[in-house]
């Protein structure tokens, strides 16, 4: 339990030297726009193509969870919306990320470490904890509301899909399923998250590379301990979030 | 000048570094020599303040390092030029990238000058024709001739080298210590070497320092080394079989 205490403030520490920013604005422009590229542009793939197949997914199921004459068609559509819009788009597509993006900063860091360029960065007069992981958390909590935006559109139209390709339902009832009681506050609440999760996702792996201590032994460990810490965080700070915005 | 007192270091109350007291002296090559764990790179790592000392204090220049805040020691910083074990070329940069990257970081210059700033230390170090190539397209030896490039972009008044031989075959290793041989008398700078390279002891140690479990062993230099009566230093310096018949043949010649 110490231990975890111990950690925390490590994490604190760490955030203050991040944030005691005091290198080139211009250099971080520079950076920054790399990472929106690396961390952001680069995992729009794989947020698609999972958002396009689980909005199908959910709309197949909840389709075949509710053949009731009772229930209308139309909310298989309203069910699939919620389900992307409140958790999916939001949290599940967090919790990717943090795998995707999460393990390939903690072992960039965290070879940069090992191999001294961190170092040599310090021996230069750079802040390198500012130098190397402000541009990474500033891309993160930039793009991750894209992309959960993306998520949303892509996996509504996942489901649209499977609605106008299979008999399942008709196209009609969809449609007026995703339109139906539709509350905007959730995509709000959904984008507040994703500034949280980015951050979590971008800092957490940032400071398990940073303290790497020894050699690629000790990075590809690093690269496990962040990705579980950041899964767990979000998963902690979305019950939080859910708790203060829902109830 | 670069002046060590009374330096002790430890990593979790295991003494690394016991009572290091020497001077680095401006326009020569400083060496620190020592077997691998006798604390070389802690001591080096000390100096320029990647490891924070325990007790006693470390002077550039006079102006105490050890009491220095953030802002004071990045200052000096800016001043030092640290060629690495492993070269610790950035990754994400081409090799033109690398040496410029100091200057991005700390100068107001205009791009040309820059330009012309990274094309004259790349040329210092022999490097033609890599200028867009990244560090892992480029062979050891280039690597650290780059790395000293960068290190000299800002004119440094300091240069530290962490094992400037090490992974290199011995034609390579004369031509990285002929660099920073003559960079150092050239620039006249401080050069602190850490290495156990008996060759670049015996031919450019203006100032040899040797260290053995942590504690200053003995002082000297190039000239000084072969006659020394320090048994943990002859242990060292005639480790090797050509030098035992180097000692053998100068005892034959004095009989």
């Amino acid at each position: 339990m110490i231990r975890y205490f111990y950690t925390s403030g490590e994490y604190f520490i760490f955030l203050a030297k991040v944030f005691s920013f005091n290198n080139k604005a211009k250099t971080f422009y520079s950076r920054l726009i790399d990472e929106i590229y690396a961390l952001g542009i680069q995992s729009i793939g794989i947020v698609t193509v999972i958002s396009a197949f689980i909005g199908a997914v959910i709309t197949i199921q909840t389709a075949y969870n509710m053949e009731n004459p009772i229930l209308p068609d139309y909310l298989v559509g309203l069910a699939t919306r919620d389900s992307l819009l409140l958790e999916f788009s939001s949290t599940i597509v967090a919790l990717i990320l943090a795998g995707k993006v999460g393990s390939n900063i903690a072992s960039e860091v965290g070879t940069m470490r090992v191999t001294e360029q961190i170092d040599a960065l310090e021996i230069m007069g750079v802040n390198s904890a500012s130098f190397l992981v402000l541009p990474k958390i500033a891309a993160m909590v930039i793009f991750n509301p894209f992309l959960a935006v993306i998520s949303m559109i892509v996996g509504i139209s996942g489901g649209m899909c499977v609605a106008y390709l299979t008999d399942i339902m008709s196209f009609a009832d969809y449609v007026n399923g995703i339109q139906y009681a539709f509350v905007p506050f959730y995509v709000t609440y959904s984008l507040i998250k994703t500034l949280f999760f980015g951050f979590i996702i971008a800092s957490i792996p940032a400071f398990f590379g940073y303290n790497v201590k020894g050699g690629s032994l000790e990075v590809g460990r690093a690269s496990t301990k962040a990705v579980v810490a950041s899964v767990i965080l979000i998963l902690f700070v979305n019950l939080i979030l859910t708790k203060i915005f829902l109830s | 000048m670069i002046k060590v007192q009374n330096v002790f270091k430890s990593f979790d109350s295991v003494g690394v570094l016991d009572d290091i007291s020497f001077e680095f002296e401006q326009g020569k090559n400083n060496l620190i020599i020592g077997q691998s764990g006798s604390g070389k790179t802690v001591l080096l790592k000390s100096i320029v303040g990647l490891f924070e000392i325990d007790k006693g204090d470390i002077l550039y220049d006079g102006a105490s390092f050890s009491s220095m805040n953030l802002h004071q020691r990045r200052d000096i910083r800016k001043e030092i030029g640290m060629l690495f074990q492993g070269s610790a070329l950035f990754d994400w940069a081409t090799v033109e990238e690398n040496v410029r990257f100091p200057l991005d970081m700390f100068t107001d210059m205009s791009d040309k000058e820059k330009s012309d700033r990274v094309n004259f230390c790349l040329e210092r170090v022999n490097i033609e024709k890599a200028h867009k190539l990244l560090p892992s397209e480029i062979s050891g030896g280039m690597q650290k001739r780059v790395a000293i490039a960068r290190a000299i972009s800002m004119k440094p008044k300091y240069l530290f080298c962490d094992e400037p031989n090490s992974g290199l075959d011995p034609k390579t290793s004369i031509v990285i210590d002929n660099l920073i041989s003559s960079i150092t008398k050239e620039l006249n700078i401080t050069t602190i070497i850490n290495t156990h390279d008996m060759n670049t002891v015996t031919e450019f140690g203006d100032k040899i320092l040797f260290i053995a479990n942590g504690k200053k062993c003995w002082e000297g230099s190039k000239k000084t080394i072969f006659n020394s009566d320090n048994d943990e230093l002859n242990q060292f310096v005639f480790a090797s079989s050509v030098y035992q018949k180097f000692r053998e043949q100068k005892h034959s010649d004095e009989k």
